[in-house]
């Protein structure tokens, strides 16, 4: 009881000793790693991280409790199998503190899953994701070669599996095998395998190391913990990266491991591995030889062949005077038909000749330069000057009336204009105002031959206008003395009648 | 056919164009030159192949890894 009034009672009254921290904290550590120094935990993995470090840190847990897991980095390597979350696994190791938080963790020093179910379900699952990079695309298979001069097998230098291989290419097809020895269960398998796959892929053509041609990668039957590492991703990576062609053969018949899938061809066993790398020599040699065989008598068929249709022609063919027994002919008869028909056709060009020279007379050329001289005669003789005479004489008449026609009209035409100018005349000389004057009216003119027209001029007055003449007043007076009577003559004169008797003048002498 | 040089020939592609010569050379296609080509040809072919097959000779070597997994040697190895 006393403990729990220690906190009420800080000045201790208690016999009970006083722990520093990190003495309490050394202590819990003591019992921990004392109590569970080695504890083996089935549980399921959780959140799982490996930082850059190496070490792993991951959860286990079950459905109630989880605990913190560490494995150091050199654990990490020799691990078989790696946690992966949702893993069901029974891990091995020990408790530990962490004083600094105050935190308790296993250390991991192994794991392996828990039961074979669990390791199917991860090999399901690496298997789909590795297949969803298309790494077992079969377009990504290669095919083996016929006969590969160098075979490179990946394998276990001691046991059955060489031995079988080795066997079995000696009775088929002896080669060159280079052997690469590796560790095919365990930690380092699946490195060492995946490998010795790059390297052989790396080797360079004529080099010291010849480079195979074909990959064998090989192991006997087993668990299916013992064929694990031809499962691990590296290995199964390293197959379908390989470009030489690779068989894998791993366990049996029955046993199927991730290789298989990535390889190019699978193989149930080894031994079958050797009999898919490599013909049988013997049967090769014999086909070989018939081959031989078959073409010498191709060769000599056809030969033969030839001959025999070369005999045939030769038969049928007809001898070379036979051969000019027809045309010899023909050139006989077209040979007698040649001079008949010289003379067949001399006879028929001269009868052409005669009959057209029979119309080629003298007489017939006369007659007819006669017709043609009546023709000239005939027509000259209605050539008569006498009727040109006619005919002049009959357009000279017509002329004559058509002018008497034309001066008739003209005269007519004038007697009217000069009627109708008089009456102009007429009613001109009414409407002016001369006819005013002679009823005693008069026009006052100045100097300059303007009206005068108000009395505020009067004493512009020069001239004085009457019916019968003009009269200069004042100072036209003594200007009248030098000037001729010029503004009297630029009185208004009559317009018309001089141009019109002018015009009457000139049509007359148009006539 | 391709005339390519057969002593650089694979066994399986000497042995096909083999087969191809022989099957031209029954089937008498081909004008007589040329048949007599081609029966020089497959006799060539034919040859190569069979220095191929007795060119059969087993040999069985052991690469030697180094400490960086890369091969060493490839050294004979009797008695596998």
């Amino acid at each position: 009881m006393s403990d729990l009034f220690e906190d009420d009672a800080p000045n201790g009254t208690s016999n009970a000793p006083e722990f520093s921290v990190s003495e309490l904290s050394g202590a819990v550590k003591k019992m921990i790693e004392g109590e569970f120094g080695f504890v083996r935990v089935r549980a399921e993995v959780g959140r799982v991280s490996l930082p850059r470090s190496g070490h792993m840190y991951f959860d286990l847990k079950d459905d109630k409790a989880v605990i913190n897991a560490v494995s150091w980095k050199g654990q990490v390597a020799k691990m078989e199998h790696r946690p992966e979350e949702g893993m069901e696994v029974i891990a091995t190791g020990r408790m530990t503190t962490f004083p600094g938080g105050s935190r308790y963790q296993l250390i991991v020093e192994s794991i392996e899953p828990a039961g074979a179910g669990a390791l199917m379900a991860m090999l399901e699952k690496r298997k789909k994701q590795l297949a969803a990079e298309g790494l077992f695309d079969p377009q990504r298979k290669q095919a083996i070669p016929y006969l590969p001069e160098v075979i490179g097998v990946v394998t276990s230098p001691s046991g059955a599996v060489i031995r079988d291989i080795l066997h079995r290419l000696r009775d088929r097809f002896p080669r060159h095998v280079l052997l690469w020895p590796v560790a095919v269960q365990g930690q380092n398998s699946a490195r060492e395998v995946a490998n010795a796959i790059e390297q052989f892929n790396a080797l360079p053509k004529g080099g010291k190391i010849p480079r195979p041609d074909l990959l064998i990668v090989a192991r006997g039957g087993g668990s299916v913990e013992d064929l694990w590492g031809f499962n691990e991703e590296i290995v199964v990576r390293a197959a379908a990266a390989s470009s030489i062609p690779l068989i894998s053969a791993v366990g049996h018949e029955t046993d199927t491991t991730l290789i298989d899938f990535a390889s190019d061809m699978r193989a149930p066993t080894p031994t079958a591995a050797a009999e898919i790398a490599v013909p049988v020599r013997r049967e090769l040699w014999v086909t070989i030889q018939e081959q031989k065989g078959r073409m010498a008598r191709g060769l000599t068929q056809g030969l033969e062949r030839r001959r025999q249709r070369l005999n045939d022609l030769a038969r049928i063919m007809p001898t070379s005077d036979r051969l000019l027994d027809a045309p010899r002919q023909r050139f006989d008869v077209l040979e007698a038909r040649l001079k008949q028909a010289l003379t067949l056709s001399v006879t028929a060009k001269r009868h052409h000749l005669n009959t057209s020279a029979a119309g080629l007379r003298k007489s017939v050329l006369t007659a007819q330069v006669n017709r043609s001289r009546d023709r000239l005669t005939s027509l000259s003789r209605s050539l008569d000057p006498s009727k040109l005479a006619q005919v002049l004489q009959r357009n000279r008449q017509g002329f004559g009336q058509l002018s008497m026609r034309l001066s008739r009209a003209a005269q007519g035409q004038e007697q009217q204009r000069r009627q109708r100018l008089e009456r102009l005349e007429a009613m001109r000389q009414a409407m002016g105002y001369e006819e005013t004057l002679r009823r005693g009216y008069a026009v006052v003119r100045d100097a300059q031959d303007q009206l005068v027209t108000s009395a505020d001029q009067a004493d512009r007055i020069a001239q004085i206008q009457f019916a019968d003449g003009r009269v200069d007043v004042g100072a036209g007076r003594e200007a009248a003395q030098q000037p001729a009577q010029k503004p009297v003559q630029t009185e208004r004169p009559k317009p018309k009648a001089k141009p019109v008797k002018g015009a009457s003048d000139d049509q007359g002498s148009l006539f | 056919m391709t005339e390519t040089s057969v002593s650089e020939m694979s066994f399986e592609v000497a042995m096909n164009e083999l087969d191809q010569v022989v099957a031209k050379l029954e089937r008498g296609e081909v004008a007589l030159e040329d048949s007599i080509n081609l029966y020089k040809r497959g006799a060539e072919l034919k040859a190569h192949c069979e220095a191929k097959l007795k060119d059969a000779e087993e040999k069985v070597e052991k690469i030697s890894v180094g400490a960086d997994g890369k091969p060493v040697t490839a050294q004979a190895v009797e008695g596998l």
